[in-house]
């Protein structure tokens, strides 16, 4: 049954969906997701296992028995094994948020639409971290654009459609881009299988074609990602959806979209076109760094503790794309896998962290209901698990030493100094201390203004707790025991740089 | 002044529109088992049949349509045309094959395999654009 695992990574998703169409009642609903979602944690667990083992090579699973080219190929090694587990692992926490609690989870009544929409975004977005099928990324990508386009827009605010809406043409004009990128790519090479692809690109690598398929492929991603200047739909799509979508796509799909920028560098154009011919790493430097700062001094001005935490995924995005540039490359010979074993490694610590945050805010809205942070006075007498849960996720942002975000942070730094950019690794450091002053925004309003009525507890429901305390204890568990996810993290790393295609696009140096 | 005369009072339209509704049907059948050998499959006939349907919805009103196909019956029709593609795949893990291989139906398995996927797309999509054109019908009782 093993080798069946990276279909049933799609499937189960995809057969579940419906099923919560037939099922309709909410509570119902909500045990099959989460029931479909651990079913998915473990395939995802034991794909990673069986990637260890291969030791570089990737796991190759043929659509309907159709071998590639002809058909569409499941390709998963250990790059792909690690963003699944993350997409499982926070479906796995995010689902079962409040089971015996309606009203998280949508409008009243339509919760199996809820969830039939949440469970078509996960497969999107497991489609498109398996697959190595280029086109079939795109398809996957509007599966998950769509549900998310609904998701957002079943916010409790009428403000929701209106940032659905936009988000909604952002992401067309996003995959609309990436779909021209494979054309031209097609129309180049013939072909629309990823090995294929990096097999025939070598010689058509100077054509002028070839870098403007990039260059719709590069920016297609980039708004998907919220890349810089590209985020203009993430606050509002981030602060309007209900507070559940927020915390399952703060910690996925920005990630799954990083995923694909990673196979677009390494494992398709290649370093030699990407780095050296076209320099990508000196246009992306700076914009990861405008994003650090951009997104955390936006996060400070922020008066709604949600749209804080969105802008904060602007700055942390940052983070994950500078680790691509401080690849330490001399020519062509890769010198320093560090930055980007930070980049990857991030991706998993922030999922935690910031799918902890938008889950403990949702508690607040519950117990509490705003997201205005003035009105949070009491919050850490009101619900103090909440509240410690709340300063761990913080710490975590900050990059405090034992949580998971030092381990990113640390990586970064590494990376740069490597590299000889030293002021890159004061600037990491020294837009940590800006996280500093927004966590401690909500600290200060929660924690030492009190508010003048009496105080009674109103902690938040054992469901909602035991999710956000298992992300924190993941956030502290990874932040001592870093071998763990940086060993994978570098794994995955190496497997990108190493694999076919990593230098000159597939063909032998 | 005239009142103005609502669709199905209009001789023409009525008339055409009842004569014209099987053959679109016959027409997405047409499509739907036809895809195999010509230009065609699930997407266009589901598009086809619920074409006929809908323009039964725009002449005579939102609520004849509705009595033939509940908006709940259309509900359950997008769950279970998608059930039976997902299912049919399934079928391969049973011989140990790889999703959606067809020949675990035999030696006509491709054929066969082909006939189940596209009737579940045909399904899906069919109910899918209805239910679309409820949406869009029914917003005014919505707003009233």
């Amino acid at each position: 049954m093993i080798t069946h695992f990276p279909s049933l990574l799609i499937v189960t998703p995809l057969i579940a969906a419906p099923i919560c169409l037939l099922l309709r009642n909410g509570t119902l609903v909500r045990i099959w997701a989460t029931l479909a979602a651990w079913a998915c944690l473990y395939f995802a667990w034991g794909i990673l296992g069986q990637v260890q083992g291969l030791d570089g090579e990737s796991i190759r699973y043929a659509m309907g028995g159709w071998e590639m080219p002809l058909g569409i190929e499941l390709k998963i090694d250990a790059a792909n094994a690690f963003v699944v587990l993350i997409i499982t692992g926070i479906a796995s926490v995010v689902f079962p948020f409040g089971l015996g609690h309606s009203g998280l989870s949508g409008p009243e009544g339509k919760e199996h639409l809820f969830y039939a929409a949440f469970l078509l975004c996960m497969c999107g977005l497991m489609g498109i971290a398996v697959t190595g099928d280029a086109f079939n990324v795109f398809v996957f990508l509007e599966i998950t654009s769509l549900s998310s386009y609904a998701l957002i827009s079943m916010g409790s605010s009428r403000r929701a459609l209106m940032a659905a809406y936009s988000y909604l043409i952002m992401g067309t004009i996003g995959g609309t881009f990436i779909l021209v990128g494979i054309g031209f790519v097609y129309a180049l090479t013939g072909t629309l299988n990823m090995v294929d692809i990096a097999e025939r690109l070598p010689s058509v690598i100077n054509s002028p074609t070839t870098i403007i398929a990039f260059g719709f492929l590069t920016l297609g991603v980039g708004i998907k990602l919220a890349i810089f200047p590209l985020y203009q739909w993430l606050p509002n799509a981030y602060s309007f959806a209900p507070s559940k979508v927020t915390a399952f796509l703060a910690g996925t799909a920005t990630k799954v979209s990083y995923y694909v920028l990673l196979r677009l560098f390494f494992s398709i154009f290649g370093i030699a076109f990407i780095f050296n011919k076209l320099g990508v790493q000196n246009i992306l430097m700076p914009l990861s760094l405008i994003a650090m700062f951009v997104g955390s001094i936006a996060a400070i001005y922020q008066t709604n503790a949600k749209r804080l935490f969105a802008y904060s995924s602007i700055a942390q995005i940052g983070y994950m794309t500078l680790g691509i540039c401080l690849l330490h490359l001399d020519g062509l010979k890769v010198l320093n896998y560090d930055g980007l074993t930070g980049g990857i490694v991030h991706l998993f610590n922030h999922a935690i962290m910031k799918s902890g945050l938008f889950l403990i805010i949702a508690c607040v809205v519950y117990r509490m209901g705003t997201v205005t942070i003035g009105e949070m006075k009491g919050f850490a007498y009101r619900m103090p698990w909440t509240f410690a849960a709340f300063v761990v996720a913080g710490l975590s942002i900050i990059g405090v030493p034992g949580t998971v975000g030092f381990v990113s942070k640390w990586y970064l730094v590494l990376g740069a100094v490597a590299g000889g950019h030293y002021v890159v690794a004061a600037l990491i450091l020294l837009s940590s201390l800006l996280a500093v002053v927004y966590v401690w925004k909500i600290i200060e309003v929660g924690y030492f203004q009190k508010p003048s009525e009496p105080i009674e507890k109103i902690e938040a429901p054992i469901t909602m707790l035991v999710p956000i305390w298992l992300l924190m204890f993941a956030a502290i568990f990874f932040g001592f025991a870093t071998e763990l996810t940086g060993g994978v993290a570098e794994t995955a790393a190496k497997t990108l740089l190493t694999a076919g295609g990593a230098i000159f696009g597939g063909g032998t140096p | 002044m005239k009142k103005p005369m609502r669709m199905r009072e209009i001789v023409v339209l009525r008339v055409v529109s009842r004569v014209l509704m099987p053959y679109i049907m016959l027409f997405g059948l047409y499509v739907q088992f036809h895809g195999d050998f010509g230009p065609g499959g699930g997407f266009q006939a589901g598009v086809i049949f619920s074409a006929a349907l809908i323009l039964y919805g725009i002449i005579f009103g939102l609520d004849a349509v509705q009595r033939v196909f509940t908006p709940f019956a259309v509900e359950l029709c997008m769950a279970l045309g998608l059930l039976l593609y997902a299912g049919t795949g399934l079928v391969s893990f049973y011989k140990n094959m790889n999703y959606l291989d067809y020949d675990v139906f035999g030696s006509h398995g491709q054929h066969y395999g082909i006939l189940l996927i596209e009737g579940g797309v045909g399904i899906t999509v069919a109910s899918t654009v209805l239910m679309i054109f409820y949406a869009f019908a029914g917003r005014w009782r919505v707003s009233q």
